[in-house]
């Protein structure tokens, strides 16, 4: 099942360039450790960093007894039919990566799934990181640019240890035809903290998506950022969730929206379970060519001592604001771009530089399409 | 540098400026008074060419072309800018990220330097606006300027908002912006600055004059005799002072 690494250099230009959009460094020169799937074939898995191992989950099932204990746990494997697809396959495929207690990378490390010639990608990966452990996610889905049509089902459980820190960062890369369902779910133990960060600015058929992240230990922290962007004939349904079930966890979800004529329906809810809680839902929209963003966020708490809030906003870009740039100077083009750059800048606090350069880049390809 | 002719311009429906008639040669400085509501930030934006508002008939002629129907940022290119009295803020721009988007050519220390002249430093990692108290709004429009070096310098009022120590920093910059210390026979920049109390006329002679009423300039003169009759009789005896010209 495992191929050789030469199939890396097989790929087409157009290919590599399409996962390049994701964020797939080839050169590995800013990555510690590296899981690359085509379809459903592992082609390549390595990982240089101390403590931190990263292993394709059907081997990773045979060498160690104990992580079937933590497969299906944070995602239920009956949800619902996809869940029920994955749980189904025999020859499981996806990733396996475990940062052991205290180990920690400062590169992030990469997770690239192409979906190639399969109709159907199924992956389910599972990320632990214990006691005192801090790592770097990386993950690219993209499409290859001569499928005509697919899907993806992606399983993805987070483990967050005590005081371990985790950032998923996941950037997508479809096309037209292509459908996408993935399913996560992360588990944050006492003073844990998972942060998800997620860019779709590639056009995509139907992408469906509810990812949740159960605060279940003191004072643990989640944080989801997700920039897209839905172009002519894209359908994106995104949400995250929060269930803040210890004292002092907090939560905050934040989404930026563009429509160029597709639907984003954005949700968010909150659940406030205990005492000294806080939660903050955050979604703003710009409609840039008549489309719809329908910002759904629901908070919801359930004793005295929780705090929730949320704001949305959905618009076009103010045209005195426009006006404002081109006083400076700039043409109306340079002015919008300018504004709608600002907008999608959503800085995330402790990202690493690669990370955000990473984001940055895949917005910026997207430009030329504003 | 700028000839005013005859001027009517629409907000929507409604004429807000009736008849304008201004000259600003090169080197000048004029000063816009008038009572709230009268059209004076109108008339800046008329100049530089909002779209919310509608020339209906004259002419706006800079440097000797005519700029009435021009785009915005061409009137920009072309040397004319403005200190906004209420500018948008702006979620996610950054003010240092604008000044280097505008500055064409500026390093990161020429801008830097600029922003240190106005205690801007600290801001240049701030969004545009959000969260400035009003005298650090006009320190950012300022600074802005600096960076774009207009020919024809239009401030809406650029004192108020601004407290006593900032004042006498505004004033020797927008100086600077003015070439005031460059003799008026080979100075270039003109300005037409909005003021309400006159205190930033302490830091700069302005050579001119003109009082805003009811969307009509009413009388030009000597900006100081004007300010000290409006201190005493208010706005509506000014038209009729002597040391006012009638137009
Ligand atoms: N966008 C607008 N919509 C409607 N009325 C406006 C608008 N802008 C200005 N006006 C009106 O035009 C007049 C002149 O306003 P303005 O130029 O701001 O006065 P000033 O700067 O002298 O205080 C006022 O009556 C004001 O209410
Ligand atoms: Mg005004």
């Amino acid at each position: 099942m495992t191929k050789d690494s030469g199939e890396i250099e097989s790929l087409s230009e157009e290919d590599r360039e399409r996962l390049a959009l994701t964020g797939l460094d080839l050169e590995m020169t800013n990555r510690c450790g590296s899981f690359f799937q085509i379809d459903q074939d592992v082609v390549h898995t390595s990982c240089a960093a101390e403590g931190i191992e990263v292993i394709p989950i059907a081997a990773a099932l045979e060498k160690y007894d104990w992580l079937a204990d933590y497969a299906w746990k944070a995602v239920p494997r009956d949800k619902d039919k996809y869940t029920k697809y994955v749980a189904r396959q025999e020859q499981p495929a996806g990733v396996v990566i475990i940062a052991r207690k205290g180990s920690r990378s400062i590169m992030p490390l990469q997770a690239c799934l192409l979906l190639q010639r399969g109709r159907v990608q199924h992956v389910h990966n599972i990320i632990i990181a214990e006691e005192g452990a801090e790592i770097h996610l990386i993950s690219g889905c993209a499409s290859a640019t001569h499928t005509e049509r697919g899907s993806h089902l992606g399983v993805s459980e987070f483990y967050v240890g005590k005081n371990a820190k985790v950032t998923s960062t996941m950037i997508h890369s479809w096309s037209r035809h292509i459908n996408v369902f993935p399913r996560s779910a992360a588990i944050i133990e006492e003073g844990g903290i998972f942060l998800s960060n997620y860019v779709c600015m590639q056009p995509v058929h139907r992408i469906q998506m509810y990812p949740a992240a159960h605060l279940v230990g003191k004072d643990g922290i989640a944080r989801f950022s997700s920039i897209v962007m839905g172009m002519p004939g894209s359908h994106l349904d995104i949400g995250s969730r929060a269930v803040l079930a210890a004292e002092g966890t907090s939560a905050e979800l934040v989404t930026r929206a563009i429509t160029t004529g597709g639907t984003i329906v954005s949700r968010g809810h909150v659940i406030g379970a205990k005492n000294g809680t806080r939660g903050h839902i955050e979604c703003r929209g710009l409609i840039l060519k008549d489309g719809t963003i329908h910002a759904i966020p629901e908070i919801e708490g359930q004793l005295t001592g929780t705090e929730l809030s949320h704001e949305a906003a959905v618009g076009k870009i103010a045209r005195h604001e426009i006006e404002y740039l081109m006083s400076r100077g700039l043409d109306e083009e340079e002015a919008t771009a300018t504004i709608i750059r600002g907008f999608l800048d959503v800085k995330i606090s402790g990202l690493p530089a690669v990370l955000q350069k990473q984001i940055d880049e895949a917005i910026d390809k997207a430009e030329s399409g504003f | 540098m700028l000839e005013i002719t005859d001027l009517h311009v629409n907000v929507g429906d409604k004429e807000v400026l009736h008849d304008i008639n201004l000259r600003i040669g090169e080197g000048e400085t004029h000063a816009l008074m008038g009572p709230n509501g009268s059209g004076k930030s109108t008339l800046l934006m008329a100049i530089m060419g909002f779209g919310n508002l509608t020339v209906t008939s004259g002419s706006i002629v800079f440097k000797e072309r005519d700029i009435t129907r021009l785009p915005i940022n061409e009137r920009a290119r072309m040397g004319i800018g403005m200190l906004f009295q209420r500018p948008p803020t702006i979620a996610g721009l950054k003010l240092g990220k604008l000044l280097s988007a505008t500055s064409r050519g500026l390093s990161e220390e020429d801008i830097l330097r600029y922003a240190r002249s106005v205690n801007m430093d600290e801001f240049l990692d701030r969004d545009i606006n959000v969260g400035f108290s009003g005298g650090e709004i006009k320190r950012s429009e300022l600074l802005q300027l600096k960076v774009q070096q207009p020919d024809l310098v239009m401030l809406d009022e650029p004192e108020s908002g601004v407290d006593l120590e900032n004042m006498a920093l505004m004033g020797g910059a927008i100086a600077g912006l003015l070439e005031k210390d460059i003799h008026m026979v080979e100075r270039h920049k003109s300005g037409l600055i909005i003021t309400h109390t006159g205190y930033i006329l302490d830091y700069l002679d302005a050579d001119q004059g003109h009082v805003m009423i009811d969307g009509q300039i009413r009388c030009h003169g000597n900006p100081r005799e004007i300010l000290r009759v409006v201190k005493e009789k208010g706005y509506r005896e000014c038209f009729r002072c002597p040391a006012c010209v009638r137009v």
